[in-house]
């Protein structure tokens, strides 16, 4: 149904989620969906992305607040980067029981 | 004691595809299932078919949501909702039957259908101990969000109390309840206040929505001899003491939607039985249908 036709509501703004799991260091995307304002967001990610134990926190973030870079930039931004091997400090012995790695 | 895991069966021992872990919590682990000393088990079946019968026709009722809400999120939510209420009622049905064991229906030898669903899917309809509150149509998006306002208002009111419950097994499935509950209200309070300030439209159809479901309300607050018998024991919660509690909460609710507390007439029972003592409208009939008719066809299938 559209807004006009039902008077009922336009598109509500879309959210990006992010979700720090159990075992997780920091927030993850996960995703994103619709909602009215920032509280109905973080209501609806609970909903929609934390029904298998993924999460002990939400972040809800308007997608159009996201500053993202563009395709168009993708050799000046980052092709420059690999090549620099030792940026990587991959001649290390890492112990087995070291986590998160 | 109880050491089995409600969720063994279902993951089949090899955990290793599941990516989040199955670290899953069993709400009865540990738990004492004996029978309280003194408590008659006839009554305490009784009180837990009540109780979980609430929680299984309005989970039905919530489930019909699936795929049909306003949005994919709500859509998500009312079934997040109703996974939980049957969870308790599953809990509560199982109770039931281990308090008496013939409150189940007897079922040809050898099926495999545990007592729990034999109570969910092969009792009749003068048998379900529900409210006539939760069996209604689920009727339009307000109608289901105001229904599930005073349900989950009371539910959660008496879950607190029940916590404290001389029965182990009552109390820990109180405390697991607690929490869901509190969820489901929060998300119907905010609906309604949603409804009832939002448009035109929207705030005629949640009056509208009061009026349909305020007529039933009383059965809630009205106690049954089963539940003064057990409350006098410690065992159950005498829902006159939660009356007081449900009706600020609600009043709050209604008054942050700008929404007035409908005069309405109530809902007579039949000679003064109600859906607690079995006494049900048609729609009950309608699901059950619905819900039963596939186990009633394979008795000794295996889901």
């Amino acid at each position: 149904m559209s807004a006009a036709a039902g008077g009922v509501r336009g598109e509500w703004p879309l959210w990006e989620v992010f979700v720090r799991g159990k075992r997780g260091l920091n927030h993850v995307h996960v995703g994103s969906l619709h909602a009215a304002d920032a509280e109905m967001a973080v209501r609806n990610a609970r909903d929609v992305y934390t029904r298998r134990n993924e999460g002990v926190s939400i972040w809800v973030v308007k997608a159009s607040d996201v500053t993202a870079s563009s395709p168009d930039e993708k050799d000046p931004l980052f092709a420059p980067a690999g090549d620099k091997v030792y940026r990587h400090p991959t001649f290390y012995d890492v112990p087995a029981d070291v986590p998160h790695m | 004691m109880n050491d089995d895991s409600v969720y063994d069966g279902l993951l089949g021992g090899d955990d290793s595809q599941w990516a989040f872990g199955t670290d899953f919590e069993d709400p009865l682990a540990g738990v004492d299932t004996t029978l309280p000393e003194g408590v008659d088990g006839a009554a305490l079946a009784a009180y837990c078919l009540m109780l979980g019968d609430d929680a299984l026709v309005l989970s039905h009722r919530l489930s019909e949501w699936c795929s049909n809400a306003p949005d994919l999120e709500e859509d998500i939510a009312l079934a997040n909702v109703a996974l939980d209420l049957l969870g308790q009622a599953r809990l509560l049905l199982a109770r039931a039957a281990a308090a008496d064991p013939s409150v189940v229906p007897v079922l040809p030898e050898g099926s495999p259908v545990p007592p729990e669903d034999a109570l969910a899917f092969f009792r009749d309809q003068d048998a379900f101990r529900n409210v006539r509150l939760v069996e209604g149509d689920r009727g339009d998006f307000a109608v289901t969000t105001v229904r599930l306002l005073v349900a989950s208002t009371w539910r959660l009111a008496l879950m607190q109390r029940l916590a404290t419950s001389r029965d182990a097994v009552l109390s820990a499935i109180a405390a697991k309840a607690v929490k869901e509950l509190a969820y489901h209200r929060d998300h119907a309070a905010r609906w309604v206040v949603t409804l009832g300030s939002g448009t035109e439209e929207s705030r005629r159809r949640t009056e509208a929505a009061l009026a349909t479901v305020w007529p039933l309300r009383w059965e809630l607050d009205r106690t049954h001899e089963v539940e003064r018998t057990l409350a006098a024991d410690g065992v159950a919660v005498d829902p006159a003491d939660v009356a007081a509690e449900v009706d600020v909460l609600l009043d709050q609710v209604l008054a942050a939607a700008g929404l007035e507390v409908p005069e309405v007439k109530r809902t007579g029972g039949l000679g003064g039985r109600t859906g607690r003592d079995g006494v049900h409208t048609e729609a009950l009939g309608k699901v059950l249908a619905e819900m039963q008719s596939v186990a009633r066809a394979h008795p000794a299938g295996r889901w």
